[in-house]
């Protein structure tokens, strides 16, 4: 009974923490991302070299071969350093869903591309979990048409993952095909890049694996994508806890540092309550990703729904501990903020996932 | 990340469920074993089995009376869950053999353990313990219950509250303040006490949820003899702290918010609201799943903390935050189900109608009294905040007269 990260998932988590904070600060990702949101100025490669865009990719086609719990810690001290860069579309969403049912060809061709960071592949999810308004899209004659909304890191994408016949295939798509309209978004938080596709008639590219018979790998990339989400969670929370703390020690007020007033300390006290059981949660729904199949879509539901939740409560503290500093552009503390904020409403809201966990459990 | 126990503990595991196969006919019924707060003779032949075997006492020397087994978390684990699952007793609780058999064994000298250990693991001496007082709840080292020199012996003079079983109790272990010219945290001493000496006078204490859970206890120049001071005199502070420590591993339990947790999901599959079922209710089904959650990661924290026990590390912030954490989730529960009861959820005690036996109320208002007691949540917050996130201590307060 070994319920702790090993050696290597926490030297991975110290390397990826120590290449952010000295290459990558977020004084640098904020001149990165002030044109175009996501853009990574070259980061994504260098993570890629660390391995990072082929963990889950198995090492027979240039990956590493690793579990979501690794992917897991990944997500969580990107976010720690608010780090640009594709992570849950393509070395997530992407490897998973051609993992599971992508052919040996199709897997021999991209993944070593996506481990290599050469390819990037974004997902249309939009229709999969609280579908708003006129998404959808149909295959007629082979050809797409319709429109998908938000894309995951669909700004600089080569191919675009796009679920079809009610959820049972899915379509790759180029993003540089004919009748392939991308409308570029911003969202609150700048670290990532969201885009609109309109498709009139464009063409399929190719079908993941067969055309049906996808729905599993759809499942399995969701689980996959809701966990690494609420990793992202647990490590921009850990981090805005972080700054809080070291901020309280500092500032003064009225002839003493304010950490001493226990307004303050029960503030800090009540994040860190709410983090560490949820990190567990977290560490389990990756671990059951792999060791624990049948209970691995329940948890993704329970750790994305549950983060979702404290995260936005920690930002929101972190920030009030900071006083008038911490609503500033320049303290940069709503790097965190914004990345919680876009988290929580991925890939569904918390209300959401726990109607969808109520339903499988059969209680309703 | 490896949840599997490995052979040596399945072996272990099939050890502990053959013998519940055997010897579930043995085991007393959970309400027929503790009589008015002390175990029945029933309980304690179980409890003689229970150590006979190392599912009881298993790490107290056998020299006291305990299995005299080397520390292993994972087999008590074991121990635990296959006796809960089994739906057997796990033997002989409370304060005696889970908070002070541990200090005894910890800080006691060899005729204290000697005197103590066995009787108390055996049921036939019971506890409670003396800590708080009116004028000492969250600042428990500010005690005013005196201990004066006279001769060999120590008089008892002042006032404990929230004394659990106090009436059903033979002995006290306390925190009495022996040393009036130290500074407060050293002028306290570790003192076994017998509930039967003369000046002793125990008073129920009602609560909210309408039972005596607690007692108040009056010393009036209670003579007890200084070898019953457990480490050196003065040391109390550090002896209760060991105590404590053992207090939290107590209160701090995922099992029983799952037990909890069952039981609502049944209540809301079968009270109706307007013809439907609560759980088809969304609002009252979110609020039962978000419940989950929070439940399933105080299980997953405890493995967490459960892994760092069995490799000997402290494992820091995380360990701080299952109390105030898992008393709340607790409390939640119990409000859903009234909820879910709607205006039928305040029907309490024997009122014709009333749900559970009035328990969902009860434990409403006893989870209350957990949020409150072993240090409330604002004091679990100072500890969280001071000890885990090392934030400054609140200054003491200057001297009135500048």
């Amino acid at each position: 009974m070994d319920f702790a990260l090993s050696e290597e998932q926490n030297l991975l988590a110290e390397s990826l923490r120590r290449f952010l904070r000295d290459d990558c600060p977020v004084t640098r990702i904020r001149e990165l991302v002030a044109e175009t949101p996501g853009s990574d100025g070259g980061t994504w490669a260098e993570l890629c070299d660390l391995g990072l865009g082929g963990l889950l990719i198995p090492e027979q086609h240039g990956g590493s071969g690793l579990t979501l719990l690794d992917a897991a810690i990944a997500a969580e001290s990107l976010a720690w350093g608010v780090a640009p860069g594709p992570f849950l579309g393509s070395a997530v969403m992407a490897p998973i869903a051609l993992g599971a049912a992508g052919g040996d060809d199709q897997s021999k061709r991209l993944l070593p591309q996506l481990s290599a960071g050469s390819l990037r592949v974004a997902v249309a999810a939009s229709e999969l979990c609280g579908r708003r308004g006129d998404v959808g899209v149909e295959v007629v004659d082979d050809k797409l048409h319709g429109r998908v909304s938000m894309a995951i890191d669909g700004i600089g994408a080569d191919l675009l993952l796009v679920p079809v016949d009610s959820s049972e295939s899915l379509a790759l798509v180029e993003t540089s095909a004919d009748g392939v309209e991308r409308t570029d978004l911003r969202t609150i938080d700048r670290t990532r890049g969201f885009a609109d596709f309109a498709f009139d008639g464009a063409a399929v590219g190719e079908w993941v694996g067969q055309r049906g018979g996808c729905s599993a790998a759809i499942a399995r990339m969701m689980d996959a994508g809701r966990v690494v989400l609420a990793a992202d969670i647990l490590g921009a929370s850990e981090r805005a806890i972080e700054m809080a703390v070291d901020y309280s020690k500092q500032r003064e007020q009225f002839g003493r540092p304010i950490g001493s007033f226990q307004a303050v300390k029960h503030l800090c006290a009540e994040m860190v309550a709410e983090l560490e059981p949820a990190r567990s949660l977290v560490w389990y729904a990756a671990h059951a990703f792999d060791a624990v199949p049948e209970e691995a879509s329940l948890m993704a539901l329970h750790a994305k729904s549950l983060l979702s939740e404290i995260g936005p409560f920690i930002v929101r503290t972190a920030t009030e501990v900071h006083g008038g500093i911490g609503f500033t552009d320049e303290l940069n503390l709503h790097y965190w903020f914004k990345r919680v904020g876009v988290d929580r409403q991925l890939l569904g809201t918390p209300t959401t996932l726990r109607d969808a966990a109520a339903e499988a459990q059969g209680w309703i | 990340m490896d949840l599997s126990f490995g052979p040596e503990y399945e072996a272990f595991r099939r050890e502990v469920r053959d013998f519940c196969a055997r010897h579930s006919a043995e085991a007393p019924r959970a309400e027929v074993g503790m009589a008015g707060g002390r175990p029945s003779e029933a309980l304690k032949k179980w409890q003689a089995l229970l150590i006979e075997h190392g599912y009881a006492a298993r790490q107290v020397p056998v020299e006291y009376g305990g299995y005299g087994a080397e520390p292993d978390i994972l087999k008590s684990v074991i121990i635990a869950e296959e006796l809960n699952q089994a739906g057997l007793s796990r033997g002989i609780g409370g304060q005696g053999p889970q908070m002070l058999v541990p200090t005894l064994l910890e800080q006691g000298n060899e005729a204290q353990k000697r005197e103590w250990v066995g009787p108390t693991i055996r049921g036939d001496v019971v506890w409670c313990q003396g800590y708080s007082e009116p004028n000492a709840g969250s600042d428990l080292a500010s005690v005013q219950t005196r201990g004066v020199e006279d001769g060999d012996d120590f008089l008892i003079t002042g006032q404990k509250i929230w004394t659990t079983t106090a009436q059903a109790s033979d002995m006290m272990f306390a925190l009495i303040r022996t040393e009036p010219d130290a500074s407060k945290h050293a002028g306290l001493s570790y003192i076994l006490l017998s509930m039967d000496s003369p000046g002793i006078d125990v008073r129920p204490l009602n609560t909210m949820t309408g039972e005596a859970e607690f007692n108040e206890v009056f010393f009036t120049d209670v003579r007890v003899p200084k070898t019953n001071v457990v480490g050196r005199r003065g040391d109390g502070w550090t002896i209760a702290n060991t105590t404590l420590k053992h207090e939290r591993n107590m209160l701090a339990s995922s099992a029983l918010l799952d037990g909890s947790l069952r039981k609502l999901l049944a209540l809301m599959q079968e009270q109706t609201i307007d013809g439907l079922r609560a759980i088809e209710s969304p609002v009252l089904r979110d609020r039962l799943v978000a419940l989950q959650s929070r439940v399933l990661a105080l299980k997953y924290h405890d493995l967490r903390m459960l892994t760092a026990r069995a490799r000997n590390e402290f494992p820091g912030v995380s360990a701080l935050v299952t109390k105030l954490a898992g008393c709340e989730v607790s409390h939640q529960l119990n409000a859903l189900a009234i909820d879910a009861m709607g205006e039928l959820g305040v029907l309490y005690e024997k009122s014709p109608g009333v749900r559970s036996s009035g328990q969902w109320q009860n434990q409403f208002m006893f989870t209350l009294g957990l949020i409150i007691g072993g240090g409330t949540a604002q004091i679990q917050k100072n500890i969280i905040s001071e000890r885990g996130l090392g934030m400054p201590r609140e200054p003491k307060p200057g001297n009135p007269t500048k």
